[in-house]
């Protein structure tokens, strides 16, 4: 198939930036990162500077990968990232307009590649268990509901790929945050810290310079994870019982 | 060089215990005033560097990616092994010391393998202390599974996203000691030298991947985490970016790398489909637990699938051959990989492979979907059921338990597994073969250590499915912060190390160099196609099976595509900036000398053993002839450009008997 690539050329944080044409053969076989990489062989062969993008696993795990494809983040396919949509989604003589996510809290290093380190400092602020190695009781010993612990674990799924702040109008990274938020409050082992956590890590979140979050749902629609949007609901109830509280004590 | 793996005295149930009892501490006090490095930050390197970081040493922990959370780690699927025997069904710490042993045909150390399934046990209640969700039973305690080469369920697992799950639960521990300032963090830097001072390990030069800039680091000691090096053969289902740098510039320095010849090719694996393919993607082992793994008994069925005119479908029951059913009837489906992989081979080397490359063999779940419906309608209070409502029952309980991998799956091949049997051939999965560390995870460099993937210590010849986590969350949790104390302990003397050392000096100017010359070739060749190259070699004379012939051609060859590279090689931009380029160009120049040693290592060892298949030496019927009293060694590799050299330590089996491994 011959396609046409509108691909983000940006040379560093300060360049203003632009879309740059390119024309590539790609299979239907192909994942589009493999047909990143033919247009990449094509442009090194001309002695030309390849497109940087970012990826790792290849199989919608590590998070890493992130482009905007046609307006919407990871592409087209529900529930896909970009490493696992495969060119079978587009038509011969298709033209692809191929960005990188855009949101003032992840600036662009280079053409796709963002500066996500927020999400780090925002489990930092609290995204964790205090339990030091060795700390630990028999594992049994805290039975927990399997519906429980499977709501936890759909919670947790998300690969901090920034697709949800990509796709929100305000730059919101609530589904982000309500997901580990959600995974480590709903669990017994996550209850005695939840109401600092949920603090920290909101006064983080905003800190780092999302936006705020006006129920539009982009967000869920756009998480290759399906993360789902009643975490933030969870988070919201989380926050609100641990201010009340937080201000009756001080 | 003499191998001292520093074992301790006594018996090896007690050895552990007493050792960890006796050995050296380090107090308080001093460990603040010590400083560690922490190359890596997968399970091993974020387990490693949070546990020192709580014991009250400073840490540096370095990760080439953009976050720890991304690291390799990430895609293990499977599961994680653990002798909890919560399941009553015969477990304990002696049978999984025992199956690790066998399923490592012989050739890993008892006391190590020991230590590892004692501490295997602590892991599970450290990680669900975390918060990570594996999966439960309604009664709410822990569910397990089988994997391949054991006879006992025990095997814990978040879906099919084990390693994400654990991951972040040491991402998160390791996230805390950032906030508490007990690890600083370096993201975006990769190691690219490991700088000796007096002969021992006192720092690193990095490179910051974003401005190109070369850093120094000094630190007490050196803890390498970083990785397999199965992208030696650029085709593999490790992520992209896993390379073997550190490990390699350590060896480079004066470590070992030993048994590199010892790659696990997974049985599993979605089949080639296509020469622009840039990886390969697994599909759990935990399939096996419920796939039939089949071919069609004659070669005209065969070709009939291959052209398109039949499916799996129209495979009679009685036309199919169940090769791991027939030929192990002990094991069945779920023989170890090694097994598993040279059967699929010698399947389509046949002529009985169904994809259009005749390089695959179905994995088929028609019969667990039929069993499981069955079970839920009877369970469900459903009398006789249709054959549709069992058939969508039980495609719903497979749902529940391998749902992503089938979803995945589906993505890739467009063919709906819960309908066509899978289509699965072998692929490079994980490197046995590492540094060589003592019982302490201390290479022969005194203060460098190695931990994970990355070392060599505990597997063999083969890895059992589930150990890899295992492992790698043992050696960072349990036993590094224990075994380094050793080091340590003589060294609260010694002052801050400085990174102004001419040492430093030199080593920074030498990778400079480097750099200056792999982008100044200005060649004609891309960096992605002589790593195609290496791995189309390293796969046909060093993957599943090996012959002397084959791999003396191959070390020429590889030598003079090293030579290739460095003339002809074309590398885009400059060091001094953000240049990905160069970053693979860099790894696949060390890729280049260690294809080198594992050829050779392959050749050195006439026998076969677990993942390494040497043709000459096979029984009648096929399967892995070990020579013991020639080959129970560890080979060790020290690097020359020239001619590189083996050292070996001896295996020594006081506890369990060499047998010839048998899963029939
Ligand atoms: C698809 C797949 C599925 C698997 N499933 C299972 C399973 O179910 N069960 C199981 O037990 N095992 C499984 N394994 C194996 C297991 O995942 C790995 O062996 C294990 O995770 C390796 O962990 P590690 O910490 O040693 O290395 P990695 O997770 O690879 O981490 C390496 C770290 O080192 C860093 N690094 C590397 N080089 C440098 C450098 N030069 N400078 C700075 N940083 C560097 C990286 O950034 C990263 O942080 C699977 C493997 C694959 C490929
Ligand atoms: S919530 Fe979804 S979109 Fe957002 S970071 Fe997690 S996985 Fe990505
Ligand atoms: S590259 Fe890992 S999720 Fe896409």
């Amino acid at each position: 198939m011959k396609l046409t690539l509108k691909v983000w050329r940006q040379n560093g944080p300060n360049d203003k930036g632009n879309l740059e044409t390119h024309q590539v053969e790609a299979s239907e076989h192909m994942s589009f990162l493999e047909m990143m990489d033919v247009l990449n062989e094509n442009l090194i062969s001309e002695k030309k500077t390849p497109v940087a993008f970012e990826h790792d696993c290849r199989e919608g795990i590590c998070g890493t990968c992130n482009m905007v494809i046609n307006g919407r983040p990871h592409g087209p396919q529900k529930g896909t990232t970009v490493c696992q949509l495969h060119m079978r989604a587009f038509k011969d003589g298709d033209t692809i307009v191929v960005e990188p996510w855009r949101a003032s809290a992840f600036p662009v290093i280079k053409d796709l590649v963002v500066d996500r380190s927020p999400f780090d400092r925002i489990i930092q602020a609290g995204g964790y268990i205090s339990v030091n190695t060795g700390q630990a009781q028999d594992a049994n010993a805290i039975p927990i509901e399997k519906d429980l612990a499977s709501q936890a674990f759909d919670a947790a799924t998300c690969i901090g790929c920034g697709a949800c702040v990509a796709a929100c109008p305000n730059g919101s990274a609530m589904l982000f945050t309500s997901a580990k938020v959600a995974h480590l409050n709903m669990l017994p082992q996550g209850e005695v810290e939840s109401s600092k956590r949920v603090l920290n890590m909101v006064n983080q979140m905003d800190e780092e310079g999302f936006g705020m979050c006006s129920n539009v749902g982009a967000c869920e629609a756009e998480c290759p994870k399906e993360i789902s949007i009643t975490n933030i609901a969870l988070m919201n109830r989380e926050y609100l019982t641990a201010s009340l509280a937080s201000n009756t004590t001080t | 060089m003499k191998l001292d793996a520093k074992i301790p005295a006594g018996s090896l149930e007690e050895k552990w215990t007493k050792y960890r009892s006796t050995m050296n501490l380090v107090a308080p006090n001093n460990k603040r005033r010590i400083d560690i490095i922490v190359v890596g930050t997968g399970l091993a390197g974020a387990s490693a560097a949070a546990t020192l970081g709580e014991l009250g040493y400073n840490v540096k922990a370095f990760t080439f990616h953009d976050s720890p959370r991304r690291a390799h780690s990430i895609a293990a699927q499977g599961g994680i092994n653990a002798a909890k025997n919560y399941q009553n069904d015969g477990d304990s710490v002696y049978r999984l010391f025992y199956d690790t042993i066998k399923g490592g045909d012989y050739r890993s150390r008892e006391a190590n393998v020991h230590r590892l399934a004692e501490a295997s046990r602590n892991i599970i209640d450290q990680c669900v202390a975390q918060g990570v969700p594996f999966a439960r039973e309604y009664g709410g305690l822990l569910a397990n599974r089988s994997f391949g080469g054991v006879q006992v369920s025990r095997t814990f697992y978040a879906r099919g996203q084990t390693g994400q799950q654990l991951l972040l639960g040491a991402y998160q521990s390791l996230s805390r000691q950032i906030t508490l300032g007990k690890v600083e963090m370096y993201n975006r830097h990769e190691m690219l030298d490991l700088v000796l001072m007096d002969g021992k390990a006192r720092g690193i030069i990095a490179r910051n991947l974003l401005t190109g800039k070369l850093e120094r680091f000094a630190a007490h000691c050196v803890v390498i985490a970083t990785g397999g090096y199965g992208n030696v053969f650029y085709l593999s289902t490790n992520a992209m970016g896993s390379n073997v740098t550190a490990a390699w510039k350590s060896v480079r320095r004066g470590a070992l790398m030993a048994n590199p010849c010892y790659t696990q090719i997974h049985p599993t694996c979605i089949p080639v489909s296509g020469d622009y393919q840039s990886k390969l993607t697994l599909m759990s082992e935990s399939l096996r637990n419920d796939g039939r793994v089949w071919v069609p008994k004659t070669v005209e069925n065969a070709e009939a699938i291959r052209s398109g005119k039949k499916t799996g479908l129209d495979i009679a029951e009685g036309d199919r051959d169940y090769y791991l059913e027939r030929r192990y009837p002990a094991f069945g489906n779920l023989v170890p990989r090694d097994v598993a992989s040279r059967a699929a081979k010698t399947a389509c080397d046949e002529g009985k492979g169904v994809s259009p490359t005749g390089l695959a063999v179905f994995l088929d779940f028609s019969a667990a979907i039929q069993r499981y419906g069955k079970s839920k309608a009877h369970s469900t209070g459903m009398h006789n059921p249709s054959d549709a409502e069992i058939t969508k029952l039980g495609r719903a309980v497979i749902k529940e338990k391998y749902g992503n991998l089938f979803q995945m799956y589906e993505k890739i091949t467009g063919e709906d597994p819960y309908v066509y049997p899978m289509k699965i051939y072998p692929a490079v999965h994980y490197t046995m073969g590492g540094v060589w560390v003592d019982y302490n995870l201390e290479t022969n460099i005194p203060g460098l250590f190695a931990l994970g993937e990355a070392n060599f210590s505990d597997h063999g010849a083969n890895r059992l499915g589930a150990s890899a986590l295992m492992q790698g969350l043992a050696d960072g949790y349990f036993v590094i912060p224990y075994t380094i104390g050793q080091f340590l302990s003589k060294e609260i003397r010694t002052p801050q190390i400085e990174t102004s050392a001419p040492e430093f000096e030199k080593a920074e100017q030498e990778t400079r160099d480097l750099l200056e010359r792999l982008v100044s070739v200005k060649g004609t060749q891309s960096v992605e196609s002589f790593h195609r190259r290496l791995g189309k070699i390293m796969w046909e004379y060093c993957g599943m099976s090996r012959n002397a012939e084959g791999l003396k051609k191959a070390r020429k060859m590889v030598r003079e595509l090293r030579e290739e590279f460095y003339n002809d090689v074309f590398i885009p931009g400059t060091a001094n900036e953000f240049n990905p380029e160069l970053e693979k160009a860099g790894r696949v120049a060390d890729f280049l000398e260690l294809g080198e040693v594992m050829i050779m290592d392959a050749l050195d060892r006439n026998e076969s053993c677990g993942g390494h298949f040497r043709e000459e030496y096979q029984t009648p019927e096929g399967e892995a002839l070990r020579r013991d009293e020639e080959y129970a060694y560890v080979a060790a590799w020290e690097w020359d450009e020239t001619e590189p050299k083996v050292h070996k330590e001896e295996l020594v089996f006081e506890n369990v008997e060499l047998k010839t491994r048998s899963y029939k």
